[in-house]
């Protein structure tokens, strides 16, 4: 459960000033002081990083060999070796549709369905599906892939579904390993989205849907024209954070297929630490998580414009 | 009208619950193969249920001293984060200055950094530093990567007591940190707690960061050495690895039902994310 979820306001105001307009510079200072420890962190363990992470990704720096021992500069090299290669386009490619189903589609529009039936069910359906969906994301990472790798295998339980109803089984994780982790990535994450939509449909007022149905205004109609513009904050910041969350899953791809077979679900997060640790190319491996930095920063972006215009 | 409306709650309802049986299935399995001495891969339930299986792995080796590193690891990384979030939300709470909204703006531009790819040069400065697989340095790493949402969630809280109190004992000449510990403090404790219950979950679950940052096998953390146990050597004892899981998932549900008890049931945490 690695979320990193940010409100849907933008910089709260605190509207709280002790003024201090007559107060010296010192004494200023000295108020920001409690700041230091989390700065400090920060700028070791976060902004360091980072910024070693842009010079290393220029060098041919490695763990053995040559670029263990005399680190120089390569320019673009690395960033070339990357955009021709097969292996990387491909976890381009994987890790594109992985977000796109898992998170995009799946997470998104499930989660904002649940939340919608869970307004017109009964309580005790209500509280044995939230809870349900709530207990697969408290979930540890590895025991959610190991639980799920159980469920595509050849002898698991969703074969025994299938079979029961006529329909051919296989075993996902060989057979259609992205699609399989996809789905075990929306099994676990649903929650998330499931939460922010109920927060957010909590809050329409109640008269504004019952006066739409007096107009007449179908169940689909009314979700288009009614309900889903006055959460469109909601839905955005949602798209935005699982976007984020679902580009960096590691744990879970690696212990249910470790990649593979192959290379068929061998996302970028999984490349990068192939290249770094097994091949030893922690120059090479630093510019691949420096364009996943690039992705990862370009939607961060993207959000705090959205952000920042929603608070005009 | 009514019949309709009737319908349309039938309606929701089958739905809900088709979608709740699939969410629960595999979590039935954990449950099932924990107490079936020869289970498989499907859910079925054990012909003669037995605790053999919580016997086999409940040694210092498998459970103890993994929990314990858990423990250790997540408990102080979570306490660091907390006290670098309360100290750096007070000042951003309290005074209006011209650097609180920049820090906020990149504190909030954090929060969406992909932790995973800084891993790597984290790696690096970790040999530089000479602190890869301490659990020190561990504890430092995964108390910053918590560090930017613990700062948003505790400021968001700590808006919320009033500013009347503070400037009393102000007025007293108390300093900033007394009217911090003294007044702000006791009065947002339930803040306090989420924060603390939130982020020792998150890191409780998370496998990378000390799969990277932690090599001898007395240090890992019950995340990595489920892994390394039951990941490595071909067919694994699946009663084992399930009675293995349900021991590691324990604290984080128990903490998670805590949670949704201060928050007022497990919906109001969509509130404390929206801030």
């Amino acid at each position: 459960m690695t979320t990193t979820v940010a409100p849907t306001s933008a910089t709260a105001p605190s509207g709280k000033s002790t003024g201090g307009g007559g107060k010296p510079k010192a004494a200023k200072l000295v108020r920001m002081l409690p700041l230091s420890p989390a700065i400090g962190l920060m700028l070791v363990f976060l902004a360091g990083p980072i910024i070693y992470c842009v010079y290393a990704a220029f060098t041919n720096m490695a763990l053995t060999g040559t670029g263990a021992a005399n680190v120089k500069f390569v320019g673009l090299d690395n960033f070339r070796k990357a955009f021709s290669s097969g292996a990387f386009t491909n976890s381009i490619w994987l890790t594109l549709v992985f977000t796109l189903i898992s998170a995009i589609i799946g997470q998104n529009t499930l989660g904002l369905g649940l939340a919608l039936l869970m307004r017109r069910s009964t309580k005790p359906v209500r509280n044995f599906v939230g809870t349900a969906v709530i207990g697969a994301w408290v979930l540890p990472e590895v025991v959610a892939a190991y639980l799920l790798s159980a469920f595509f295998n050849d002898d698991g339980t969703l074969n025994v579904m299938l079979h029961a109803v006529g329909l051919p089984g296989q075993d996902w994780l060989y057979g259609a390993p992205i699609i399989a982790v996809s789905l075990a990535n929306i099994w676990r994450g649903t929650a998330f989205s499931m939460l922010v939509y109920s927060a957010a449909l909590s809050e329409i007022p109640k008269e504004i849907e019952e006066s739409a149905e007096m107009d007449g205004a179908g169940g689909w109609r009314r979700l288009l024209f009614v309900t889903l513009p006055m959460i469109t904050r909601a839905v955005m910041t949602n798209l935005m954070l699982i976007t984020l969350q679902t580009l960096s899953v590691f744990g879970l791809i690696y212990a249910m297929t470790r990649g593979g077979p192959g290379t068929k679900s061998q996302t970028l997060p999984l490349y990068m630490y192939e290249q770094a640790f097994s091949f030893s190319q922690i120059g090479y491996g630093t510019a691949i998580a420096l364009v996943m930095l690039a992705i990862g920063a370009v939607f961060s972006l993207i959000y705090l414009r959205g952000l920042n215009s929603e608070a005009a | 009208m009514i019949a309709r409306d009737r319908m349309s709650k039938l309606a929701s309802n089958l739905v809900l619950l088709a979608i709740g049986v699939l969410f629960v299935l595999p979590l039935l399995w954990v449950l099932f193969a924990s107490i079936n001495r020869t289970a498989g891969l499907r859910v079925e339930f054990p012909t003669h249920p037995t605790l053999g299986n919580f016997k086999a792995v409940l040694n210092t080796d498998t459970t103890y001293r993994p929990v314990l590193n858990g423990i250790v690891l997540c408990g102080g990384a979570a306490l660091l984060t907390m006290v670098c979030a309360v100290l750096a939300a007070y000042p951003l709470s309290r005074f209006r200055t011209r650097f609180n909204r920049p820090f906020l703006l990149t504190v909030l531009f954090c929060t969406g950094l992909p932790i995973t790819a800084v891993m790597v040069p984290v790696y690096g400065l970790f040999v530089q530093l000479n602190l890869v697989d301490t659990l020190g340095g561990t504890i430092m790493f995964m108390a910053t990567s918590a560090l930017p949402f613990a700062i948003w969630l505790t400021k968001t809280f700590m808006d919320g007591v009033p500013l009347s109190l503070e400037e009393a004992a102000w007025v007293d000449g108390a300093g900033n940190m007394r009217a911090l510990w003294a007044i702000v403090l006791p009065l947002m404790w339930p803040g306090i707690a989420v924060v603390l219950i939130f982020t020792f979950i998150g890191m409780w679950g998370n496998f990378f960061v000390p799969f990277m940052l932690l090599l001898s096998p007395e240090r890992l953390p019950a995340s990595v050495s489920i892994f390394t146990f039951f990941g490595q050597y071909g067919e694994p004892n699946y009663g084992q690895l399930a009675a293995y899981s349900l021991i590691y998932t324990t604290p984080v549900l128990l903490l998670y039902l805590l949670l949704s008890r201060k928050l007022g049931g497990a919906f109001a945490l969509g509130g404390a994310i929206k801030g």
